[in-house]
């Protein structure tokens, strides 16, 4: 119960439909509104799991700057980490957990209602 | 003094929208399979269903699908190259490197054991052991693609299968089947459903 607590506490800011877009923007959930986490979010929506090293060669980013915006994922229950030995070879392998699927979800509807609010203003 | 660009939040949505579903096609949707390549690797290999059924002779019938497998080989790579770039993926990277290496170590005992059955002169266990390797290959490169990939390989191991206990005077008609046949109606699929 508690690991959704906190994940949900990032997903939950919905876009109140009757204020400007500005006001709309403030309300982005700062934790997948970053690129590399989006990406990994994003990667992770389609596939069951991703590697580390799958995930870095998609999103083109270096060890140290995939593994911090991961462990940010992690933190907030958003992404699920497996790390385990295949063989003699460690792996770590993520998924999205399904309040980190929840929030790509409000972060697209988030994104469509800015687009449409600055069209209609 | 260097004036920052203004960015409106409209077009920073549309990016970032852009950047997601580009990322969810890198990432899920595309594979490194060319669809068109497997097409006219199908076509080509009809024809030489057709040509190898006429041949005189069993050296004949397997000097012709040799020739087959090289131009096969040539036309698949040629196509996952032109895949690659059209959807500016490096080809030794990424979806296209974990095909091909995964593709390798079945299509080597392939020909490892092409040299066997060419030298105790067992051909007719060759079609059944072409198709079923070729199907190995396929659903160990297909583990890291879509999944109509290795359902592909499995669809040549079956058939491979069939080959090895069927008599060989039918063996044109499963690799007419196999390496044609499959490979068009899973060719139009890729093609059709995931870039090409």
């Amino acid at each position: 119960m508690a690991r959704h607590s906190k994940a949900e506490a990032h997903a939950r800011p919905q876009p109140a439909r009757a204020r400007p877009a500005q006001s709309r923007a403030a309300d982005l959930d700062r934790l997948i509104h970053e690129p590399v986490r989006l990406g990994i979010v994003s990667a992770l929506a389609v596939n069951d799991t991703m590697t580390f090293n799958e995930l870095k060669d998609l999103l083109k980013t270096t060890d140290g700057n995939l593994s911090v915006h991961a462990r940010k994922l992690e933190e907030g229950q958003y992404v699920a980490c497996d790390k385990f030995f295949e063989g003699r070879v460690p792996r770590t392998e993520y998924r999205l957990t399904a309040a980190g699927r929840r929030a790509l979800e409000t972060y697209l509807d988030h994104m469509e209602a800015l687009i449409r609010a600055t069209r209609e203003s | 003094m260097k004036l920052a660009k203004v960015v409106s939040i409209n077009e920073r949505a549309l990016d970032n929208l852009k950047y997601i579903r580009e990322t969810m096609e890198r990432a899920g949707s595309f594979t490194a399979v060319p669809g068109w390549g497997g097409i006219l690797m199908g076509v080509s290999a009809l024809l030489t269903a057709l040509v190898s059924s006429r041949l005189p002779s069993n050296s004949l019938w397997f000097a012709a699908w040799l020739g087959e497998a090289v131009l096969a080989l040539a036309i698949g790579g040629w196509a996952m190259v032109q895949k690659a770039r059209a959807a500016e993926s490096p080809v030794l990277e990424g979806p296209g490197r974990k095909f091909a290496l995964s593709l390798c170590p079945a299509m080597i005992a392939g020909a490892e054991l092409t040299l066997v059955f060419y030298r105790y002169d067992l051909f007719p266990m060759m079609p059944g052991a072409w198709l079923l390797l070729y199907g190995v290959a396929v659903v160990t490169g297909g583990a890291f693609s879509v999944r109509v990939v290795p359902i592909m390989g499995v669809s040549f191991m079956a058939i491979g299968t069939l080959a090895l206990f069927s008599p060989f005077r039918w063996a044109n008609w499963f690799m007419a089947a196999g390496f044609g046949a499959l490979h068009i109606v899973f060719g139009i699929v890729i093609a059709r459903r995931y870039g090409g």
